[in-house]
């Protein structure tokens, strides 16, 4: 399953990657793929932005604007005039499906 | 005077670690219905702190693991016939892939609760196996350089712990990805059901009250009389987003949840219309509030899932909350208009 085209901001610059593959490995949909030695992003639309791969490459290559894709996490965001989030706050809450 | 000390007799300190079984009580189960279900969720909690699971020596392998029960409970079921060590982190009683998200099952968390449990006097190998899925909030690199463990993250779901581990700490690649089949779908729909009860009983109220309008007035005997075929519209295009569409997720090949929500809202809705007689307006007016219903719970639904992007559900959001807005507000007006005439 796929979601809207064309929309993430994951962004990866080849000169800094070492080829370690870390990215690869936590990337829960095979967004990346090595091709000599190298990180490539091979399916970018199944990128759902939760920022594993950025906060695991230490060279710093991968840069994305991460967060929860959640409506409702939005939506309180909004009214709250704060981050974007779901029920589930720092307390612990777990309210929603979000979580 | 204080009594000398008897060297001959002096007990080292000794530490003990709960034990925990691999298999699931009757309790357990119990939990596991009632948590996707909303009830006690935040009570659902294991203390944080080292388990033993078998018995494991220096030697053994430590698994990290949410402080959420369910999370435990299914990490342990999981661990059948190993001798390791479970390192629970508080999270909030939330659980890895939600707390990682959020920062309680973090890089800080994890060091913390290796320097708490003394963890380093408890193996004293160097490795800890992390759920892939903490990659969101754990950065191996800093747990290496802060603590000297080395981070391996193992597979998404806990069901693949001992062929990972027999693989020598690999993964296929089918491990490493998450999907989201219809039974994974449908365990997620009860607790959302129970969480907008109320907002969907306010929405019941709207039309039920405004089935009473008449052009004398307010009737009591004719809202009583007209107001099961508004009421069922509401709940129809409810059911639509919240239910079914999560079911039905990859039937319809449009990607926007709003526009699934809003589909299977409409088919429903079509459907409902063959059994009750009713003046086309009103037919027109209902559906129009029973489709920005459908629309706005499959939205809903996207905080579920385990694809979308924060990025995507913006833009999402962006074109089709005034949409829903629209169709709810001409939806009542001519309903309104429709009891009037």
């Amino acid at each position: 399953m796929q979601y809207l085209r064309n929309v993430v901001t994951l962004k990866l610059n080849g000169d800094l990657c070492t080829g370690c593959r870390l990215c690869a490995i936590v990337c829960p949909h095979a967004v990346f793929e090595i091709v000599n030695k190298k990180a490539r992003i091979a399916n970018i639309d199944n990128c759902m932005e939760c920022g594993a791969c950025a906060l695991n490459c230490q060279f710093g290559a991968i840069t994305v604007n991460s967060g929860v894709g959640c409506a409702a996490g939005i939506l309180n965001g909004i009214l709250n005039n704060t981050e974007p989030s779901c029920g589930c706050n720092a307390t612990g809450e777990n309210k929603t499906s979000c979580c | 005077m204080p009594s000398p000390i008897d060297y001959q007799n002096l007990q080292p300190l000794a530490i003990s670690f709960p034990s925990v079984s691999a298999k699931w009580i009757g309790r357990d189960f119990v939990d596991a219905v009632k948590v996707r279900w909303g009830i006690g969720r935040n009570s659902s909690k294991v203390t944080p702190g080292v388990y033993k699971i078998g018995n494991p020596d220096s030697q053994s392998d430590v698994f990290v693991s949410a402080n959420y029960k369910l999370s435990f409970d299914i990490l342990r079921k999981n661990l059948k016939s190993f001798n390791a060590w479970i390192l629970v982190i508080d999270t909030k009683g939330v659980n890895v892939w939600c707390a990682a998200g959020k920062g309680n099952f973090g890089t800080e968390t994890l060091v913390r609760s290796i320097d708490k449990t003394f963890l380093k006097s408890i193996v004293s190998h160097r490795r800890l196996i992390v759920p892939q899925l903490g990659a969101v909030g754990v950065a191996a690199h800093k747990i290496k350089e802060q603590t000297g463990f080395k981070v391996i993250f193992g597979p998404v779901q806990a069901a693949d712990i001992a062929e990972f581990v027999k693989a020598g700490y690999k993964a296929t690649p089918e491990m490493r990805k998450i999907n989201f089949p219809f039974y994974e779908r449908a365990k997620l729909i009860p607790v959302d059901l129970v969480y907008w009860k109320y907002r969907l009983l306010a929405a019941l109220f709207v039309v039920f009250v405004f089935s009473g309008l008449d052009r004398s007035g307010f009737l009591f005997t004719k809202m009583l009389h007209t107001s099961l075929f508004p009421a069922l519209n509401i709940f129809t295009g409810y059911l639509a987003g919240m239910v079914i569409t999560p079911l039905l997720l990859p039937v319809i090949p449009a990607r926007a949840f709003s526009l699934k929500g809003a589909l299977w809202g409409l088919i429903f809705i079509v459907f409902l219309n063959l059994f009750f007689i009713a003046p086309n307006i009103e037919r027109i007016a209902l559906a129009l509030m029973g489709i920005a219903v459908a629309s706005f719970a499959a939205l809903n639904f996207t905080g579920a899932t385990t694809y979308t992007s924060l990025s995507g559900v913006k833009l999402e959001m962006k074109w089709s909350i005034p949409f829903q807005i629209g169709f709810a507000a001409v939806g009542l007006l001519l309903f309104i208009i429709s009891k009037l005439i």
